[in-house]
């Protein structure tokens, strides 16, 4: 049988599909200096999210737990892959240009951000689909949440 | 109306027929609408019985003296007669028109729980309500000091009776309210056995029927119940209009829920009177059109007879169980024994999200999340599922459609 999901795989990038079933941060951080939660209360995913400091101030490591589609984890485990090494205000710019990608499809005004935009990509396909953007940019709201000193995010 | 009224024996293809958006496609591919019980599509006669009373004779009802105003109450009013037909009233004045069976609830919530019930007794719902039949008896808790119990469930997604009958031995309780079908498992409340379990222990009795209605025929007086709420949207008609039946004697004894027009008897700064019931409870401009619609609705339903309704929905759930159920990794909520055409399922290895999302691309919308149901899913430990649910218009091929598609989903995501 033809695969008939084919138009899907905008998507379902395998990239994405990958990161959904075997994320790489999918862990609480046993030392940690943030964390906040996520809740999308419209579809009841929820994401937890830990934040390790280093003596520069960057993100040292980050880790996750979640508990929802395919998209929400694969985004949360993109996300920890990108941010690590990343200042605070580094990474409140990459969520801006993330959330404009996931909307529209693309990020006009971000050049200097395109290494790791680049690593996101697989998930700009989402814009195609308005009731899925949340899942996509969930995690993000709860990482900078927790940079913010906030203890709760929600993606509504 | 060319609907066939032989019993048991329904025509699906001439009802499709007579809902124009089921000649929709999706995406390239044929509706495939599996989300009935969210909120059902509608036929031509209730699109037609909107738009002529809006082209012909609209005008606000209950009180203009001019041609246009009276005959729009007659028909805004003869819904009325429909709906207490429709439940078998003994008392057309019982049917009270809500926004929804939300509002019926809060409306209960609010003037029996208020009104009638007192601090130190109990309201009893059970553990498979929708959130409409959970959130307003909580603010009626905080602010009253009433308390709200939950009748346990069994695994199979049956009310557990003797949990039940435990709950109101203290004769604390004043109010089981509590879903007639359950719009997660389908699971259909045993409702004659709770009434008389209910009344034997002093208890009043209200059914969340916005499911049941669909499915099944209702009859109040045979049930014995006390109240009965249902909406409009998923019996084939508009949304914006509900209904709360009670018993005369009982609406009569509730104070006022909203306060404004088409409620009072008399107004003055010191003092008001109230209308009698229904209008007591009906503030403000009626849902008119919607009530028109309703009306058409009704009459659709019954031309077609819930004899047949009934039959043709047990097939489709017989099918859609052996179907969905033969599928590795498919895993069904719920297994009651009285069932109506709701079934929820979740699929190893993928989220109810993304099911959706695969299906959708294939023309198919079923409904994904929790249903507002939240903590019936924690009781299942679940998050979310997917729901298919059945309608009149829906066929055994669509139900083939959905398992086929969903052995393929099931690939993608392996």
């Amino acid at each position: 049988m033809t695969d008939s999901f084919d138009d899907l795989r905008d998507l379902y990038q395998e990239v994405i599909l990958d990161h959904g079933r075997r994320p790489r941060h999918a862990r609480r951080l046993e030392s940690f200096d943030a964390t906040a939660k996520g809740d999308n209360p419209m579809c009841g995913d929820r994401i937890e999210v830990w934040v390790k400091y280093g003596p520069d101030g960057t993100i040292a490591d980050t880790g996750f737990q979640a508990r929802g589609c395919a998209i929400s984890v694969a985004s949360a485990d993109l996300m920890a892959e990108t941010v690590i090494g990343r200042s605070k205000a580094d990474t409140h710019a990459l969520f801006d240009a993330f959330r404009e990608m996931a909307r529209t499809g693309r990020c006009p005004h971000c050049d200097a951000l395109a290494e790791p935009l680049e690593r996101l990509e697989p998930l700009a396909g989402v814009h195609e689909y308005p009731s899925r953007v949340k899942c996509a940019t969930l995690a993000w709201h709860a990482l900078v949440a927790a940079l913010d000193g906030g203890k709760e995010a929600s993606s509504e | 109306m060319n609907v066939t009224t032989r019993p048991a024996m329904l025509d699906v293809a001439r009802i499709r027929e007579d809902f124009p958006i089921l000649r929709q496609s999706i995406r390239g591919k044929p509706l495939v609408f599996l989300d009935s019980a969210a909120s059902a599509q509608k036929p031509r006669v209730v699109i037609d019985a909107m738009r002529e009373a809006m082209e012909t004779q609209y005008a606000n009802v209950h009180r203009g003296l001019h041609w246009m105003s009276e005959r729009t109450t007659d028909a805004y009013e003869s819904a009325r007669d429909a709906v207490a037909a429709l439940l078998n009233a003994r008392d057309r004045h019982e049917v009270v028109f809500t926004r929804n069976v939300t509002e019926s609830l809060n409306l209960m919530a609010h003037s029996y729980g208020r009104g009638v019930l007192q601090p130190g007794q109990a309201v009893v719902i059970s553990g498979m309500e929708h959130h409409s039949n959970i959130v307003p008896w909580q603010l009626l808790r905080d602010a009253r000091g009433i308390e709200l119990r939950v009748a346990p469930i069994t695994d199979a997604g049956e009310l557990d009776m003797e949990g039940f009958e435990a709950l109101l031995a203290d004769g604390k309780v004043g109010l089981v309210s509590m879903t007639h079908m359950s719009n997660v498992l389908g699971t259909y409340t045993p409702a004659e056995r709770i009434v008389r379990i209910a009344h034997a222990y002093g208890a009043k009795v209200l059914f969340d029927g916005a499911q049941a209605v669909v499915h099944r025929r209702v009859d109040v007086q045979a049930l014995d119940c006390d109240f009965y709420a249902f909406t409009g949207h998923k019996l084939y008609g508009p949304t914006g209009i509900g209904v709360l039946w009670g018993r005369r004697e009982l609406l009569d004894a509730m104070p006022p829920f909203l306060g404004g027009g088409e409620m009072i008897s008399s107004v003055s700064y010191e003092r008001s009177t109230w209308a009698e019931v229904p209008h007591k409870f009906e503030a403000g401009t009626p849902p008119i059109l919607e009530g028109i619609g309703l009306k058409a609705a009704i009459d659709y339903v019954q031309a077609i007879g819930y004899g047949a309704i009934a039959a043709h929905e047990t097939s489709l759930i017989d099918h859609a169980l052996a179907r969905l159920g033969a599928i590795e990794g498919v895993h069904i909520l719920g297994r009651a024994q009285d069932r109506g055409g709701v079934v929820s399922f979740a699929l190893d290895r993928a989220h109810a999200h993304d099911v959706a999302t695969l299906l959708d691309r294939q023309g198919i919308a079923v409904r994904a999340g929790h249903h507002c149901a939240e903590p019936l899913m924690r009781r299942f430990d679940l998050e979310s599922t997917a729901r298919a649910s059945f309608a009149i218009y829906t066929t055994q091929g669509e139900i083939d459609c959905l398992a086929d598609t969903l052995m393929r989903v099931r690939e993608f995501f392996t």
